[in-house]
């Protein structure tokens, strides 16, 4: 919304002149904190989107026999359940801010600190399959795409945490409070998780699924 | 266009449903063939898509929340453009206004001159337009012993009142357009949009600017 604001107000303070640079566009109300991280995602999922392209040029359009290609396999359970360890940090992230939104900061640390967990444990355990895994990144394009993908995600789950630690800081300061303009710090970090989930499975979904 | 990921909570919601969706696939996938889930994915995606692009474009039912002052105030939101110092307009708000304590805020929506300077965000030149027309109003409004401020609203009205309405407590809407055959806000259904979305009273004022008699 241009939100050019012209006070007019009858009575008491007469004409309320703007001085000043004009104030940025604000789209419907949105935080500008929220409108860069949405910016910031959207140039993210272009990002992505380049190396599923190579994953499916060299899926598709090369088409090798197998796929995987012979000997190499995917451990599909394990990454299930790394999958649910990470979507299930979602919901502990949405719990953090419902709880700063009432007031409840003892709920938004408990939150934050079992997402950062969460995170942390999913990180952990893509490391250890890396280690096991029985190829690299050398091996065929396969090796390549697969640790170019998983790695591209396991950098932006580095980056949450990061994020969620500062954020964690911070809520453990008393930093955060339930206005809305008083919780950006958790909010932001919130949706950039939440990105990070959604692009897990889709990962998740190509690359060990279908 | 609506933003459909405005906060946490909306990107929250995202994730349940993209998680709901993927195990449907992965579920399809175990028990017949992968074929079956990609298809199954590709059709997901494409409702998906087409969903979204519906929300965009506000083709969606969705209900507008309403607060209330609650200080006794009576709160009059007013949405006009070209139509903003009408004389049958500033009678309304003196109607609505009568014997009331009564706070009025107009928001007028910056009009870009053509589709294409919309998509290119040249739309100053319709801000400058509203925001001079929306002045004058505000002392016509204040001509009548009103207390008035004023806004420039997004370019599509319905957005502009939603916007408003989360700034500003109204208790009833007065939109003013021009007469059928020549108002583009009404072959765009902007007063049926409201009326189905927003749980207040809302007004229909038209104006007839090329009637003597009447500001332009």
């Amino acid at each position: 919304m241009e939100s050019a604001t012209v006070a007019l107000e009858h009575g008491g303070h007469g004409h309320e002149e703007h001085h000043g640079p004009p104030e940025a566009h604000q789209s419907s109300r949105i935080d500008r904190q929220t409108l860069g991280i949405l910016l910031f995602i959207v140039s993210e999922v272009m990002l992505f989107g380049a190396f599923f392209a190579s994953y499916f040029f060299l899926r598709v359009v090369v088409d090798p026999p197998s796929w995987p290609p012979h000997p190499y396999e995917l451990p599909v359970a394990v990454a299930g359940v790394n999958t649910a360890i990470l979507v299930s940090s979602s919901f502990t992230i949405h719990y953090a801010l419902e709880a700063i939104r009432r007031g409840n900061k003892a709920g938004l640390k408990l939150g934050l600190v079992l997402t950062w967990m969460l995170g942390l444990t999913f990180l952990f355990i893509q490391l250890n399959e890396y280690v096991h895994l029985g190829f690299s990144a050398r091996d065929l394009g396969f090796g390549s795409i697969f640790y170019s993908l998983t790695g591209l995600h396991g950098a932006h789950v580095f980056v949450g945490l990061c994020l969620l630690t500062f954020a964690s800081i911070r809520a453990f300061r008393g930093h955060f409070g339930p206005e809305e303009k008083d919780h950006l710090g958790v909010e932001v970090p919130g949706i950039y998780w939440h990105f990070v989930d959604v692009m897990w499975i889709v990962v998740f979904l190509t690359v060990y699924i279908l | 266009m609506h933003n459909p990921l405005r906060s946490e909570a909306d990107a929250f919601r995202w994730v349940v449903v993209i998680g709901i969706a993927a195990a449907s696939v992965i579920a399809l996938t175990l028990l017949t063939r992968p074929a079956v889930g990609v298809v199954w994915m590709a059709l997901l995606i494409g409702f998906g898509v087409g969903f979204g692009y519906r929300a965009a474009r506000g083709s969606l039912s969705q209900s507008v929340e309403v607060t209330r002052g609650g200080d006794g105030k009576f709160r009059l939101l007013v949405v006009a453009n070209e139509t903003v110092q009408g004389a049958e307009l500033l009678g309304e708000i003196r109607d609505r206004c009568r014997d009331r304590k009564c706070e009025v805020m107009v928001v007028t929506p910056a009009l870009a001159a053509s589709r294409a300077d919309h998509w290119a965000s040249d739309i100053d030149e319709a801000i400058e337009l509203a925001r001079q027309r929306m002045e004058l109003s505000l002392i016509e409004i204040r001509g009548l012993g009103l207390k008035a401020k004023g806004e420039i609203g997004d370019s599509d009205p319905n957005m502009a009142i939603e916007d408003a309405l989360r700034v500003f407590p109204a208790d009833e809407i007065v939109i003013s357009t021009h007469p059928p055959e020549r108002s583009r806000w009404l072959e765009h259904g902007v007063v049926d949009k409201a009326r189905e979305r927003i749980e207040l009273p809302i007004t229909h004022v038209v104006v007839d600017v090329s009637a003597v008699g009447t500001p332009s």
